[in-house]
């Protein structure tokens, strides 16, 4: 057993939301030059341009991305053998949230869905936490903004629809979307499990690298494919028309019931933002 | 080459403009998004005066995040437009000439638009860094307890848009995509 104070917690939660608002990663950029680089429409390139600009500049003066610093999405992954010390380790995330958010001037967006009253610190987070083998803690930060996040759509397919039925309502959820989303954007599908398993599947699959195939090999190629054909539905940068729709589409799947075929598509934005770290 | 534009508008000089020009705006524009229109509307409903008279005046739909020591304001970009088509069509109907935000509008929008000769202008979504570098003042003009909420009047110089919506029906989120979109798309029905 190890015991890991809580207070670490606290200070990796801080240290990942502190950069993952201001820093984009390397793999979205990456994407973002090669697809600049390919874009036929004017507007499309000049977009991909600003964007690119945007994001070198906010590293530079650690400004955030984009003013939507989102809700405070975490994916942490325990070890059994972990035990926490020094308190409750839901608040330690929670002050580490409230911390980053306030100490880098990052936008507080969180409120009460029907009185619309704000929390003013960005809290509560939003904890996805799963226990695993082993004696580490890993944590990912993804703040995610709403723009995106309202377009997502969980689909109830019977199994008659089949593969063909699956690809279709993906492809149907981005155009639906149009230039809502801010695209370009990323994909996130989940397919099986239960209602709300399939819309974990799609959020968690957004916390791969950008760009990164799945390793079932499978799933790999339905995303290349359906990468293609979202990029013809020609909605382009911000929607103002275009080649590039999607930087990336990535899938997770799992077992689901006999009578079911649960599709959950999460969009996620441009500003791609995850970070992660091991105590 | 983009057009130089100034804020408040000029009826005469936005009635020139054309889904797909390029824009360079200065002078002073507003912010409003979800819970700031709410009041607005709710104040027009009552018969109430505005905090400020919107005739000719452009609003940005944007929630900035809190300025840094030393900075005008924080990152500051637009937030999507839809969530506004509710209110919009009350306020062209008081004069308002110009929005900005990202993503397409509502039909009653598009109507509105052309009724009252107004743009709609496309800001890059998620360009906030950027955009912020565009806003030489910001200050709470009303709603301050909304917060990042709050209506603010922003001096801007040269803050980059797109017309994405004209009086004349012209409308660069139909437009735009339906010239670059291939048929191997597979629709659904």
């Amino acid at each position: 057993m190890r015991e890991i104070d809580v207070t670490r917690v606290e200070e990796t939660v801080y240290a990942l939301f502190t950069s993952a608002c201001c820093e984009i990663g390397d793999d979205v950029l990456r994407l973002l030059e090669a697809r600049y680089e390919d874009e036929e429409s004017p507007f499309g390139k000049e977009v991909l341009r600003q964007l690119m600009e945007n994001d070198r500049l906010a590293a530079q003066r650690h400004m955030p991305i984009c003013q939507d610093t989102g809700m405070a999405v975490i994916f942490m992954d325990v070890g059994q053998d972990v035990h926490f010390t020094g308190g409750d380790v839901n608040e330690a995330i929670e002050r580490g949230v409230r911390r980053a958010y306030r100490d880098g001037c990052f936008r507080a967006s969180v409120l009460t869905p029907l009185t619309r009253v704000n929390t003013k610190d960005n809290t509560p987070a939003i904890v996805h936490m799963r226990l695993v083998p082993g004696e580490q803690v890993t944590l990912t930060a993804a703040p995610k903004g709403f723009g995106s996040e309202n377009m997502s759509r969980l689909w109830m397919l019977t199994p008659a629809q089949g593969i063909e039925g699956v690809k279709d309502c993906i492809v149907e959820t981005v155009r639906l979307a149009g230039g809502n989303p801010c695209p370009p954007v990323v994909v996130g599908v989940g397919i099986g499990g239960t209602a709300e398993r399939a819309m974990l599947m799609a959020k968690h699959s957004l916390t791969r690298n950008c760009g990164e195939p799945s390793s079932d090999p499978m799933l790999a190629q339905m995303e290349a494919e359906l990468l293609s054909r979202i990029n013809d539905l020609g909605i382009g940068p911000q929607g103002l028309g275009g080649r590039t729709t999607a930087l990336a589409v990535h899938i997770e799947q799992m077992p689901t019931h006999i009578a079911g075929l649960p599709v959950a598509v999460n969009m996620q934005c441009h500003a791609a933002r995850h970070k992660t770290a091991t105590i | 080459m983009a057009k130089l534009i100034h804020a408040p508008l000029i009826p005469g000089e936005v009635a020139q403009l054309r889904a797909g020009d390029r824009v360079l705006l200065s002078g002073t524009i507003y912010t409003g998004r979800d819970a700031a229109h709410k009041r607005l509307c709710a104040l027009v409903a009552r018969g109430e005066p505005l905090p400020f008279n919107v005739a000719n005046q452009v609003i940005y739909y944007a929630g900035p995040c809190p300025a840094k020591p030393g900075d005008a304001i924080g990152s500051c970009g637009p937030t999507t437009s839809y969530r506004m088509d509710a209110y919009a069509p009350t306020l062209c109907g008081l004069g308002l000439i110009g929005m900005i935000g990202k993503g397409q509008r509502s039909e009653a929008v598009v109507q509105a638009i052309r009724r009252c000769g107004g743009v709609y202008f496309a800001a890059t979504g998620g360009a906030g860094a950027l955009i912020a570098t565009c806003v030489r003042s910001a200050r709470v003009i009303a709603f301050d307890d909304l917060g990042t909420e709050a209506i603010r009047e922003l001096q801007v110089e040269n803050l980059p848009l797109i017309v994405a919506i004209d009086a004349h029906g012209g409308n660069l989120y139909e437009e735009g995509p339906a010239r670059y979109r291939r048929d191997t798309a597979h629709e659904r029905p």
